[in-house]
């Protein structure tokens, strides 16, 4: 065999071994952090995280943090989501190929890739600086400008999934409904959006996931709180950034706690995203 | 014969109908149209707010804050050098790993796996996209930090930097520029502009690497049919067909995975060991814009906040220019599949 067949082997072999390394070593780092995070987690376990508040810190756990969270996380979603599957659908349905909604389209990519930690600093400007110079300073930080800050990272999401969701609906559904003499707002709302329901709420599931592990928006808005606090005008603690606050404490046993839930935060959210692809898939087998 | 009332009537409810639909319609635009437009007002006025806040930072400091090195609180003069160095340093680091990284990823998942093994790894890659940041920061604090500043640290400024511990300096230290000065180090911890830049390398692959393995999905199978039966080997097909077919779209991944570090906050924060100075060594501790808010916003005031707010408009300004080319490059190859 000539050497220029020889090379090109070789080089083929090499590339191919190379392009292996590779994904072994992606594969490599996703197993080493899931790891890290089950074991630190699964042993600083306890029924104390779930009862008792921050409060008592080392001997406390992070029951505020985590009814902080889902209180953030329901404000959050609770905004975005309306707000999204209208905006999808105008741009689906209304805005197609228009030059606006082509615009609209391209920024919301941008959107869904904006540094979070902007977004954060963005609802500290209107609406908590605003809310502290009305009260005089007797409401500042708040769980609703957390809900707020979320929101803005959840609606580009829903905005993309409800758009894409809505064109992939068959344009003869849309003929047929309208040859009946159904006006177009009826025929989104009652055929177009309930036709693509699983893909929306796939959206919406793969929405919570995102933000449910969102630290940096939080720390200007939500801010902290190491009491309970259920009222969503009052400073309010929240999952991450208790594991920011725990892991930049000296203590072991706080390092533990952080551990424990950065635990929690990442089974919800491989749960949800488990559960997003459960629900496509089903739609698809129903609709086949 | 006179009309019925019956047969007049229907007329009237039906003009009626039509008309209040019509109005429904009407509103229902404006609705939806107003929500989209929430989208556009996002952007407009996380910018507005950022600027509005910094305004008095720019104000005081003029062009000299983007230039200054000074980050000192105490005579309340603040400058933008050292976080803007830190995001573009640790983001080219992160690239410089991820890029090749996750072009071999997309390689294997596309033409090397057999077709049973792809979708399973696919989605493994995924997950590691959807692991919230701050997992990746406190991995990177507690386990990936102390690993390198045992395991690699040593071995780096031993053999490259110009700091050894025992005083020797090795060929490379002596003979290539640069190089010793960049890891060269005398801090004794882990945390660094390397080990961010590390950090967010793992981050943005499953990102880069989907973006890449979905367009060279995209090839049409028979130009790379063509190149087979030509005698190509699966590198060749690869390296001059694939590559050259989906360029457009796989600067767009790259740049989306940039516009992705260069705004990452949290695996950042805990990994860089906050330092406020300026150092030409990847070993030594540094900040990034994002983290350098993150550390300071909650206890600044005055002139200290104000200048955060605009590393903050900085920040978004310069990863909204790098998204937009990664969506304007990406659109390249969605228009090409269209013709």
């Amino acid at each position: 065999m000539s050497t220029i067949y020889l090379r090109r082997r070789i080089t083929n072999w090499l590339a191919m071994g190379l392009s292996m390394l590779a994904t072994l070593i992606g594969l490599a780092f996703l197993a080493w952090i899931l790891w890290e995070t089950l074991r630190q987690g699964i042993s600083a376990l306890n029924l104390k995280l779930f009862t008792r508040i921050t409060a008592n810190g080392a001997d406390g756990g992070l029951a505020n943090a985590m009814v902080g969270s889902l209180i953030i996380n329901f404000i959050g979603i609770a905004i975005a989501t309306p707000i999204g599957v209208l905006a999808g659908t105008w741009l689906a349905e209304y805005a197609n190929r228009t030059k606006l909604g082509e615009t609209i389209r391209f920024l919301n990519d941008i959107l869904l890739s904006a540094p979070s930690i902007v977004m954060g600093l963005f609802v500290y400007t209107i609406i908590v600086l605003p809310s502290t110079a009305l009260t005089h300073g007797s409401t500042s930080f708040s769980g609703f400008a957390g809900g707020v800050a979320l929101a803005l990272i959840a609606l580009p999401v829903i905005v993309r999934t409800t758009d894409e969701m809505l064109r992939l609906v068959p344009s003869t559904l849309r003929e047929a409904a309208l040859s009946l003499g159904v006006p177009q707002w009826k025929l989104t709302l009652q055929i177009l959006i309930r036709a693509a329901r699983s893909g929306i709420i796939t959206g919406v599931l793969l929405a919570l996931a995102r933000i449910s592990g969102e630290t940096a928006p939080l720390l200007f808005t939500a801010f902290g709180n190491n009491y309970m606090a259920i009222n969503p005008i009052d400073k309010m603690s929240s999952l991450p950034q208790i594991i920011y606050q725990y892991a930049n404490d000296p203590g072991d046993d706080l390092h533990a706690m952080a551990w424990a839930g950065a635990f929690v935060v990442t089974m919800f959210v491989l749960l949800l995203s488990l559960a997003s692809r459960l629900v496509l898939s089903r739609s698809k087998v129903s609709h086949d | 014969m006179s009309a019925q009332p019956g047969t007049i009537a229907p007329s009237l409810i039906q003009e009626q109908r039509s008309r209040r639909d019509a109005r429904h319609e009407r509103l229902f635009r404006w609705l939806l149209k107003g929500c989209a437009l929430l989208v556009l007002a996002a952007l407009l006025g996380a910018a507005g707010a950022t600027l509005w806040g910094g305004r008095s930072a720019f104000a005081t400091f003029g062009w000299h804050f983007l230039v200054s090195t000074s980050w000192d609180p105490g005579n309340d003069v603040y400058g933008a050098l050292v976080p803007v160095y830190g995001t573009i340093a640790t983001s080219l680091i992160a690239l410089l790993i991820a890029v090749p990284v996750s072009f071999g990823i997309a390689l294997y998942l596309s033409e090397v796996a057999p077709a049973w093994l792809r979708t399973p790894v696919a989605s493994a890659i995924e997950l590691l996209a959807g692991i919230p940041s701050i997992i990746y920061g406190m991995w990177g604090l507690f386990i990936f930090a102390p690993f390198f500043a045992n395991h690699i640290k040593p071995w780096l400024t031993n053999n490259l930097g110009d700091q050894p511990d025992d005083g020797k300096l090795s060929w490379v230290a002596q003979h290539v520029p640069f190089v010793g000065k960049l890891f060269g180090s005398s801090y004794p911890f882990g945390a660094s502009i390397l080990v961010a830049g590390i950090v967010l390398a793992i981050m943005i692959i499953p990102f880069i690497s989907s973006v890449m393995r979905e367009v060279f999905q995209t090839v049409p199978t028979r130009l790379k049919e063509s190149a087979y039966a030509l005698g190509s080997s699966t590198w060749e097909v690869s390296w001059d067909i694939v590559l050259p077919y989906t360029r457009s779209a796989v600067i767009g991944g790259i740049f989306l995975g940039l516009g992705r570090a260069l705004g990452e906050t949290m695996a950042v924060t805990f990994v860089l060991g906050n330092a406020m100075t300026l150092s030409a060594s990847l070993l030594d501790p540094g900040t990034s814009i994002a983290s350098t808010i993150a550390n300071q916003f909650s206890e600044a005031s005055g002139l200290q906040k104000s200048s955060l707010m605009a590393l903050a408009f900085l920040l978004f300004v310069v990863t909204f220019f790098v998204l937009l080319i990664a969506r304007l490059m990406l659109r390249q190859l969605a228009k090409k599949e269209g013709s």
